[in-house]
Parts: structure tokens; sequence; C-alpha cells
């Protein structure tokens, strides 16, 4: 027990890394900032495109959409970071993370979007359209709201999984929280650090996961 | 001697009592009608007779057992009392013989095909022979009910409870399960009947009780109930139910 | 060398391919094996906290409660680094793929017991009460009428959140697990060329590309009508 403490719970440890693990909370919170509205917009986008009437466009936006959903971010961020410079083209970190995230991020929401969409029964958009609305004010003020009220639980509960995707770029030594905890960690020799960090994120997401539960049950119950 | 016997039955939800002290007993073979507002505890005084609301006072006697006694084996004794309920409450993932051998297999413990046979007479008994392999969902609501009533009749209940078997259905589909329930009597079965189809209870009910805010007011015979009520309220509410 | 020339030279040279493709493989192989594993513990703990938690026992639906929340909100690298490079301290050794398998089940019966939960809750009380209606007890109405209704109310957003998860084996490479990145990486270390990566990438879309249609297919398909 008393060896598991010094291990996990060290406070000392923990005090001591404590600005470091905050700077990198910090990077972490940034990077989610890029994130999550470009893969929010980069979504709506593909929800549209994939339910656009053209066949070519929904068909090729769907293949995209799951192409996406069946790389692992990790696999794509590891091919962009460190694939794309051997064909002479080098981003930076920055870049790279977020392109990684966006190409996988938007993909999710996308399809959240079109399930919301598709969600809005066809009666909506025709009693809009006939009071003379034009389909883009038609999706802004009709469709969209009601789209985003009936999957607002998913829309929520990826935005988790996007602050969490965010610790996947430490393996490519972007200073986020967990690199943070982990260089942390292999300085002190102790575990104390990503332990920290653990605290840290769910901190950070317990709330935003208690609120999932609540909106899923609200609309269990519409 | 009756097969049933409730005395002093009281039910409370937190403060509100719902059922004022109950006195009703019940003859083998004998068909009982319930009727009476909504409201009234009419629903409440059915499930607190196999338990699923517990009472919170007064006691039942069912075939010699104390039904709110805790040494009773609730499992064993509702096998012996068939429920059939307003929504059905069919298990939507079986099929119309699953749905009346589910019992039959987990409690009764019997092979599957002594389950089979008893449940595929249960359904020849309700006129369903040619749904056994259907679900639910490709039932009509009347064939629904009738699954739900071989469902009961497979465990070879001693009484059936019926909470408003009827009233769910549209008006065509009500004579099937009527038909049914008709049969049932005619075969002796011991029934408890919450319905307001009136003329049912007419030609089929041994007696019939009107039930208002948790009491009993009247009971007789169908045609003194209907025809010659004594009590300002039971003729009442028999008025509303005629017009 | 124009650029394209150089961009198949640097993504797709055809003797690398050749070269590495059994590694790659290797690690498919890997990769299937730990995803199948997680599928599996990872669902059958989750329905197995969710049926717990309809019992409602007060300390034991605490803990359950608790569990999903943190598995929920943790990432699950956190959990892989913490548990792979903190164990050894206290003297319990685990082996890499062991790591992973444990945490992705952990996180993938936390999200399991929450959409199985969410499936006895919202079964009607009639079908308890029916089924208690005719003789049988709590857990036997839970096992055969309750859970079956539970279940299929849960396939589709398990089948997307399931594979969202398997996916993750791909952070094995972190700890050293031979899967497909890790072989693809190990590859390109020693190559300097970037097709084994491009290679590695291809592997999982070709694995995964099905499973995700057939996600998408469920989802439409399996839209339930109640009875
Ligand atoms: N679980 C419960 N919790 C609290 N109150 C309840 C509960 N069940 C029933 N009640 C109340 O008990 C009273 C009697 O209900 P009951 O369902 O027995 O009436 P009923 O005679 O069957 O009426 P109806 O004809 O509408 O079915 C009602 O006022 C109802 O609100
Ligand atoms: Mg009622």
């Amino acid at each position: 027990m008393e060896v598991f403490l010094h291990q996990f719970l060290n406070f000392e440890i923990m005090q001591k890394v404590f600005p470091l693990l905050l700077k990198g909370l910090w990077t972490t919170l940034y990077l989610c900032v890029l994130v999550i509205p470009l893969g929010l917009a980069g979504g709506l986008l593909l929800a549209l495109l994939s339910l656009s009437r053209r066949r070519a466009v929904a068909w090729t936006t769907i293949a995209l959409v799951d192409l996406f959903r069946a790389a692992p971010p990790l696999v794509l961020l590891i091919l962009l970071y460190s694939g794309l410079p051997f064909a002479g083209i080098k981003l930076t970190p920055t870049a790279a993370v977020c392109l990684a995230f966006f190409c996988n991020t938007s993909s999710y929401y996308g399809e959240i979007y079109r399930a919301g969409i598709e969600s809005v029964g066809r009666g909506q958009w025709e009693a809009a359209r006939s009071t003379g609305l034009s389909a883009p004010q038609t999706l802004t003020y009709v469709i969209l709201p009601q789209a985003v009220r009936n999957v607002l639980p998913d829309l929520v509960s990826n935005t988790i999984e996007v602050v969490k995707l965010t610790s996947i770029a430490s393996v490519v030594s972007f200073p986020e929280l967990l690199y943070s905890a982990d260089m942390a960690r292999s300085v002190t020799l102790n575990s104390s650090p990503v332990v920290l960090a653990a605290v840290m994120y769910i901190l950070l997401l317990w709330p935003l996961v208690r609120l999932v539960s609540r909106l899923e049950r609200q609309v269990a119950a519409r | 001697m009756p097969i049933l016997t409730i005395s002093g039955l009281r039910k409370s939800f937190g403060t509100t009592e719902v059922l004022k002290g109950i006195d009703l007993s019940v003859s083998n073979r004998e068909l009982v009608f319930i009727i009476g507002p909504s409201g009234s505890g009419k629903s409440t005084l059915l499930r607190c007779i196999n338990r699923l609301e517990e009472p919170t006072g007064g006691g039942i006697a069912f075939d010699g057992v104390e039904v709110t006694d805790r040494s009773t084996d609730l499992n064993a004794l509702r096998r012996s009392m068939g429920m059939v309920f307003q929504s059905f409450n069919l298990y939507p993932h079986m099929t119309a013989l699953a749905n009346v051998t589910l019992a039959l297999r987990k409690v009764l413990k019997k092979s599957r095909d002594e389950a089979d046979a008893i449940g595929r007479e249960a359904l020849a008994k309700v006129g369903l022979s040619d749904k056994t392999a259907s679900y639910p969902s490709e039932l009509s609501g009347g064939q629904q009910q009738r699954v739900a009533i071989a469902r009961a009749l497979a465990l070879d209940p001693k009484i059936v409870l019926f909470d408003e078997p009827t009233s769910a259905l549209d008006p065509e589909l009500v004579g099937s399960v009527l038909a049914v329930m008709r049969d049932l009597k005619a075969g002796g079965m011991t029934m408890l009947v919450v319905s307001h189809e009136l003329r049912f209870a007419r030609d089929a009910a041994d007696r019939v009780i009107f039930m208002d805010q948790g009491h009993i007011v009247e009971e007789g015979p169908p045609s003194a109930i209907f025809n010659e009520p004594r009590e300002a309220r039971t003729r009442a509410f028999v008025a509303g139910l005629l017009r | 060398m124009t650029a394209w020339e150089r961009f198949l030279e640097t993504f797709f040279k055809p003797e690398l391919m050749v070269q590495y493709w059994p590694d790659i493989l290797e690690g498919v192989v890997v990769t299937v094996q730990i995803a199948a594993a997680v599928v599996v513990t990872g669902l059958a703990l989750g329905l197995m906290l969710a049926s717990v938690r309809a019992y409602q026992v007060r300390f034991l639906n605490l803990f359950i409660v608790i569990f999903v929340d943190v598995f929920r909100a943790l990432p699950p690298l956190v959990a892989i680094l913490l548990i792979y490079f903190g164990l050894p301290n206290i003297d319990i050794v685990l082996p890499s793929f062991a790591v992973l398998w444990l945490v992705l089940s952990f996180v993938l019966a936390a999200f399991a017991e929450e959409i199985f939960w969410a499936g006895i809750t919202s079964t009607p009380k009639g079908q308890w009460e029916a089924a208690r209606s005719t003789g049988l007890t709590f857990s036997q109405t839970l096992l055969s009428v309750v859970l079956p209704q539970a279940i299929r109310l849960g396939i589709p957003p398990l089948t997307n959140r399931t594979i969202a998860i398997t996916k993750n084996t791909a952070l094995g490479t972190v700890i050293g697990v031979s899967e497909i990145l890790s072989q693809a990486t190990s590859a390109q270390a020693f190559t300097g060329n970037a097709t084994p990566l491009m290679m590695g990438a291809l592997a999982y879309i070709i694995l995964f590309i099905p499973i995700v249609a057939v996600g998408r297919w469920i989802e439409t398909r399996f839209a339930w009508r109640r009875a």
C-alpha cells in the first residue's frame, strides 16, 4: 500500500509538476478550441453534401466519410506527421495535428448532423418551401434547429470524444496535457503525474458526461 | 365455498388512499364483473390480488392460501392466477407461441416439446392456431389480446383477472376477444373482469360490482345493477354508460 | 523526377510493398485478435454491469456508475500509459497486449453498460408486470423478457461505438504491441520511406471499411417496431 501511494499518489511530486501539467492543460484546451469548431463546420458541410440530390456528390461524400471513420485517427496523424516529410511537405506539428483531427472529427460530426436532418420529416421542408422560404433559409430557420435538438446528446457526446482524442497528439510530441504528464513521469520515474493528468481529464469531462446522460434521458422521454 | 376472499383490503400510494377497505368473495366458476368511474381503484384492486401492488392492509385468501403472508410463494401463486392487461403486454421479441410458452418452460420447467404442445392447445382455444409463428407486430390488436389470454390460460390458472381487456381495441375487434371470454365462462373458468362492455356483462356475468372512490358501493346480479340500482351513484354511472 | 513520380516513390514504392507486406499482415493478425477479444469481453462486461444495476443494490450501483463515468471521461491513451508504466513500479508486470486489451475492454464496457441500461429502463413497465403475473421471478424476467429487448434496442448505437473503440487498438503502438501501426512505423524507420506507413493505413481501411459499411446498414435497418 505504501509503495502504491508513493508511486501513484505522491503529492510532493504532483505539486512539483503541477505548473507543467497546467501548461499542458492549456495547450489541450487551445487544441480543442481549434479542432471542435473546425469539426463542427466541416461536419455540417459533409452532412449537406451527403444529402445532395446529385448522386455522385452524395456517394463521394459518404465514401470519404466512411474512409475517415475506418482509419484510426492515430494512423492518420502519423501518416501526416511523419509520412508527408518524405514527400518534401513539412507541416508544422499544430497543422498536422489539426488536419488529422479535422478529417476524423468532421466525419463523425457529419454523420450526426445527417441523422439529425433526416429525423426532421419531409413535411417540414415542404411546409417551409411552400411559404416561399429559399432552400438555405429553410435549412437555417426550420430544419437545422430541429435537427440539432434531436441529436444534441450525440453532438455533445462526440465533443467529449474529440477532447479525449487530443491526447493522442502526445504521440507526435505535441506538448498537450498527456505529453506533459508523460514527460514528467519519465523524469521523476513516478506515475503520479499521469494520475494527476487523468484526474484533470476527468474533472474536465465528467460534467459533460453527466450532461450527455441527462440529455439522452430527455430525448428518450420525448 | 369461495375460491377468493378479500377482506378489509386497503391500499395507499403515499398519502392518498386508493382502496379503503374492500370486502369481496368470488366463488368457483363465478364471473364477477367490476365497473366504476376512472380512478375508482379497479385496476389497483386486481393488481393487489396477485400482488403486483403490495396491499397496505387487510387480507386476501386464495384457494386456501393467505396471499399477503410473507411466507407465500409469490411466483407459484401468480402462476395460478392469470392476468390479462389492457395494453396486452406481449413480448415483442418473441413469437406468439414463445410468448405463451415462456413461463411453462421457465417456471414449470417443462421441456420445449411439452411446452409447445400446451402452448399450441392454448392458442387453439383462442382461435389462433394459424398464428403460432407470428410476432406481435404482425398481429391485429384483437389477435394480440387473444395471445395474451392464451398466455394466461396455458398455465392452467384457477382464476383469470381481466383489466379492461377490450378498451384498447377498435370496435370491430372487440367481439373476437369477448367470444373467447364467453367460451372460457362456458368452460367453467373463474373470472374477475374489469370492463365497460355492458352487453357482455348482462349475458355473461354472475354478479356485478360497482366501485367508487375506493369503496364497493353496490353489488348484485347484472339485471339488478343495470335496471334498478339502489344507490344514486350507481344510477348516475350506469345511466352514463347506457347513454 | 516529376511530382507524381516522387509521390509514388514515397508512398507506393513497389519493392518495399513486396518486402513488407508479410510484416503488415502479421500486424493485421494481432489487430484482429485484440479487437475481437475487446469486443467479446467489453460487451459481456457491459451487459453484466447493466444487469447487476437492475437489482438496484445501492453500493453496487454507486460502483458501477463511477466505473462508467470514469471510463467515459478518461482518454484511453491515458489509462494505457498509466497501467503500462505504472504497474511495474508496484511489481505487477502485464504484457503490453494485455494492457491494451484490458483498457479497451473497460472503455467498451462503460459505453455498453450505459446503452444496455438505457434499454432496460426504456422497456415498458407492462412487460415486467406481464412476466411477473405468469410467475416468472425478477431474474427470469430480466433475462428472458427485458434483456433481449434492451440488447436489440442497443444494437445501432453500440455498433458505431464498438467500431470506434476497436479502432483504438492502434494506440497499442505506443506501448509496443506489434499491431498494424507498430509494424508500419518500425518498417518506416528502417527503410526511411513512407510506403510501409501507407500500407498500414490501407490495411486499417481495408479491415474497417466493411465494418463501417455494415454499421451504417444496421443503423438504418435495425429500426425497431414495437408491438
Ligand atoms: N403507482 C401509483 N402511484 C400513485 N398513484 C397511483 C398509482 N397507481 C394508481 N394510482 C392512483 O390510484 C387511483 C386509482 O387508480 P386505478 O388505476 O386503480 O383506477 P381505475 O379504477 O383502474 O381507473 P381507470 O378506469 O382509469 O383504469 C388513481 O387516482 C391513480 O392516480
Ligand atoms: Mg384501470
